[in-house]
């Protein structure tokens, strides 16, 4: 019976060779590449897109390390500790950058960090922040930006925000997953308090979607499906330098702008602890804090960088807006529970 | 080696086949309940009004979706079967098709062809009307309907196809008119039809992930399933994941056994119809309402397909084909298809053969029944507890072991392998068990067994609809979302992971590049696999 063998057997091959290859990429996972030490820093989308400072920074620091600077982009700041609750101690990052100071507490809570012993003493942060763990590599503002040619009455102040126009649509980014997501929800909660749900669910129908990340909800907003978006005070220089127009604009809330730190920490487990220590230092240092302000279009922390001109024609904010992060912590979880119930019933 | 060890040998390999993916099913989850030392939150969630409101938001969404598409499923199946045209097979054959377009892809063209800038929303703006909100409630239906009304119109066809000829006959020779053949005659065949479909649909829309992640647009428009997702992904919630998982288990095992009690095959109809010859009297006016009827309806199934194809084509192929990103994805993808397909086949058959064993020897004991209903329940399980969730169950339980994402290829495999059981079974099964009845007597008797047994009488008989079942589920593994949504990383990135991270990015011609591609090596897969094991002697169903 030749045709049976024959099908049988082509069967059978096609099989061992699926099987074959699956050992092969398995396999593969495990196999280590390369002599030199490789940093792995898990970050955020924009901050190792080609356009953010990732591609930039690396080859800065790698000029000088013998390394090799490896960026893992995750959806948003958020995200990045929600991957590292999830792989525990077996993590292969080796940098966590992109939290916030809002989640230090809840960081430091997983055990997975280490003191960074990285000298901050002359950096300047508002609200004079220092931490031993987690050193603050740039801050920003968070507000909500607008296309002027066709939102002609901006919001003034949240309560503007809030009961405007249903019909005047906004992104907003998810606080479970991202950074300004969680600012936001922040903001609401210092502004309002024990009125934030009912604020949100005035809120709920100019929302047209909540985004994992920060990238999403502003690819939307400048394909003009939304007029109005969640981002920070820093966005419109990054037109005025980049694009050349002044179309794009941050409108100041009269309760004040909420105040987003970023940091980086080292993990625990990293065979690379002095690598990291020495990325750490490179990150506050003169030359990469030059490069974030165009790059990831946030403020330094340092106050001898030249700024270009676009970045003084911001929204100046006198009041900046800050939840205690030991409150933060305690709450996270509450408000968010007290966000999703607000953003998701009909 | 007698018959009766042959058969012990068969009943044993089955038993052990569905054991294995049985406890690959619930493994995950019930060593999670062993180990972690608080008892599973159940009734927290539902306490819970956002969790209610998800709970509540599945019911609707897989309700309305299951209304539409059965309800613009009849007058289409009405017309494809009454029609005599030259291209009804093609037609019915194209019906088979979205259900291999991988979800995502599928998705991606509804937003091109329904979306704020889509086609429809352009027409309608067009005539002074607002465009469509394709994120939320309305893109779910539409993508839902997209995929089911096409498997619901198979369906019908084929409970009218069931109908004996001598039915046409008469209504023919007594030219009775349109509303009593559909009174006397369709009504009843559909109406056999009706609850096995509508189920199977609300079965799948329940448990719908891909779309209802790309589509939904927020915690307003999310289901249990990706609430599941989000609690392990967003939040690393493992209590609430599991307390999501039970309910969601809980749920969908009310709705198989709704099923069970309702209709008979809830994955049946792969049948591509044609079969029964009809006589009723030529109406021009029924003709055009019939043609229009059916070009509306291969219209809506061809538009994403051509969508895909249009925005695909703008897209920089040549560039993305080069980037080694898509290339090791690719890879990726075709490899987990070729490994879970072929472990799913190999399961699926020893189960089938298990199956057919058990119609012979002694008498047909209550034993012996239950263990047939137990094997065959042991395939369609995957349909109750679905892929994310026994990804969440295994990624929770490994991380206690070991390194979650390095452990991922596995689990994916697996997890694409019993996702793809239920329907292999449902195409190798009818087969084989007509075989075993017209030769399985006669291989009782002249004692074959083992290898020459399986080579004369099963082999044969498996070879075209194993094709067909090897074909449609490297589609479904290739394609799929489920399973990698939580285990994808940057060491492991399939094409659909790849597609979603760029969709995330709204790098939107990229992705529909991907889509494309996405869809053609699909469609090639398929071609290649069913002309390469169905050999040549025959075409056609």
């Amino acid at each position: 019976m030749p045709k049976l063998t024959r099908s049988l057997l082509r069967f059978s091959a096609s099989a061992a060779v699926a099987l074959a290859t699956v050992a092969v990429i398995v396999g593969g996972a495990f196999a280590q590449s390369g002599d030199r030490p490789t940093l792995t820093v898990y970050t955020y989308d924009s901050f190792s897109a080609e356009w953010g400072p990732g591609p930039k920074l690396k080859q800065a620091f790698e000029s000088g390390c013998d390394c090799t600077l490896d960026f893992v982009g995750l959806d948003d700041g958020v995200a990045i500790l929600n991957r590292l609750k999830l792989e525990g101690p077996s993590t292969k990052a080796d940098i966590a950058l992109g939290l916030t100071s809002d989640l230090i507490p809840e960081a430091k809570a997983t055990s997975m960090f280490m003191d960074s012993e990285v000298d901050v003493s002359d950096l300047t942060v508002p609200t004079g922040f220092s931490d031993a763990v987690f050193v603050p590599y740039d801050y920003s503002y968070l507000a909500f930006v607008y296309d002027s040619e066709t939102v002609t009455n901006p919001p003034k102040s949240l309560a503007d925000l809030v009961s405007g126009d249903p019909n005047q649509k906004i992104a907003i980014e998810d606080p479970r997953t991202s950074t300004p997501g969680l600012g936001f929800l922040l903001w609401m909660k210092a502004v309002y308090g024990d009125e934030a749900a009912a604020k949100w669910q005035e809120l709920q129908p100019r929302i047209l979607t909540v985004t994992p990340g920060w990238s999403e909800a502003y690819g939307l907003f400048t394909k003009g499906e939304v007029p109005i978006v969640l981002s920070y005070t820093t966005s419109p220089a990054y037109h005025v330098i980049e694009e050349g127009t002044d179309r794009y604009k941050a409108a100041g809330f009269a309760e004040g702008q909420y105040l987003q730190i970023e940091v980086a920490g080292i993990l625990k487990e990293t065979p690379h602890a002095e690598l990291a220590r020495k990325f750490l230092t490179f990150l506050v240092g003169k030359e990469a804090q030059s490069i974030l302000p165009t790059t990831n279009w946030a403020l330094p922390v340092r106050d001898d960088i030249d700024l270009p001109e676009a970045f003084s024609d911001l929204v100046s904010v006198d009041e900046p807006l800050l939840i205690d992060p030991d409150t933060v912590a305690k709450n996270r979880r509450a408000w968010t529970d007290e966000w999703l119930q607000a953003v998701g019933a009909r | 080696m007698n018959t009766r060890t042959d058969r012990q040998i068969r009943i044993g390999a089955g038993i052990a086949a569905a054991l294995l993916a049985l406890g690959f099913l619930l493994g995950g989850i019930l060593v999670l309940l062993v180990v972690s030392d608080q008892a599973p939150d159940v009734v927290a969630p539902l306490a819970d009004p956002y969790v209610r409101s998800i709970l509540g938001f599945t019911l609707m969404q897989a309700g309305l979706s299951t209304l539409l598409s059965v309800v613009l499923a009849i007058p289409l199946a009405l017309a494809l079967h009454r029609a005599r045209f030259a291209g009804k097979r093609a037609i019915l054959r194209l019906f088979l098709l979205p259900q291999a377009l991988p979800v995502l892809a599928g998705a991606l063209a509804v937003i091109t062809i329904w979306g704020r800038n889509g086609v429809v929303s352009d027409g309608l703006a067009a005539v002074g009307l607002p465009q469509l909100d394709v994120y939320g409630l309305t893109g779910i239906l539409v993508a839902h309907v997209f995929f089911n009304m096409p498997l619901a119109a198979r369906l019908f066809v084929a409970a009218l196809d069931r109908v004996p000829a001598e039915g046409w006959k008469l209504a023919g020779q007594l030219a009775l008119p349109p509303f009593t053949v559909f009174r006397t005659i369709e009504w009843p065949a559909l109406r056999s039809a009706l609850p096995g479909a509508s189920a199977l649909i609300f079965m799948l829309c329940v448990t719908s992930f891909t779309i209802v992640l790309v589509l939904g647009g927020g915690p307003a428009a999310t289901t249990l399933e990706v609430a599941v997702y989000q609690a392990l992904r967003y939040d690393f919630d493992p209590g609430r994941a599991i307390g999501l998982s039970i309910i969601q288990i809980v749920l969908t095992a009310l709705v198989l056994v709704a099923t069970l009690i309702l209709g008979r095959d809830p994955a049946g109809g792969f049948g591509t119809g044609g079969r029964a010859r009809r006589f009723d009297a030529r109406s021009r006016v029924r003709d055009v309402g019939d043609g229009l009827v059916v070009v509306l309806g291969t219209l809506f199934v061809v538009s994403p397909f051509a969508a895909i194809l249009v925005s695909g084509l703008a897209a920089d192929l040549t560039r993305l084909v080069r980037e080694a990103t898509v290339q090791e994805a690719a890879i990726t993808s075709l490899l987990v298809a070729a490994a879970a397909a072929s472990l799913s086949l190999l399961v699926s058959m020893l189960v089938l053969m298990a199956i057919e064993a058990l119609r012979f020897g002694k008498r047909p004991g209550a034993a012996r029944r239950g263990t047939r209903i137990g094997l065959e329940t042991a395939t369609s399980l995957v349909l109750v507890v679905s892929p994310v969730i026994v990804g969440a169950g295994w990624f929770l339980a490994l991380r206690q072991v070991t390194d979650v994402l390095a452990a991922a290829p596995y689990v994916v495999v697996a997890t694409n392998a019993v996702m793809a059981m239920p329907f292999i079974v449902r195409i190798i099964g009818p087969a084989l068990s007509q075989a075993n009845a017209e030769t399985g007597k006669l291989a009782e008797g002249l004692g074959l067994t083992g290898a020459a047994r399986f080579a004369l009488v099963d082999w044969p008989a498996m070879r075209r609809p194993l094709a067909l079942a090897f074909a449609f589920s490297l589609a479904l593994s290739f394609g799929d979302l489920g399973a990698i949504a939580l285990f994808g990383s940057s060491d492991f990135v399939t094409l659909p992971y790849l597609l979603l991270q760029r969709m995330g990015s709204y790098r939107t011609a990229d992705a529909a590049g991907l889509a494309l591609i996405l869809g053609l090596v699909t469609v090639a897969l398929m071609g290649l696999v069913e002309r390469g094991f169905a050999g040549r002697e025959e075409t056609g169903r």
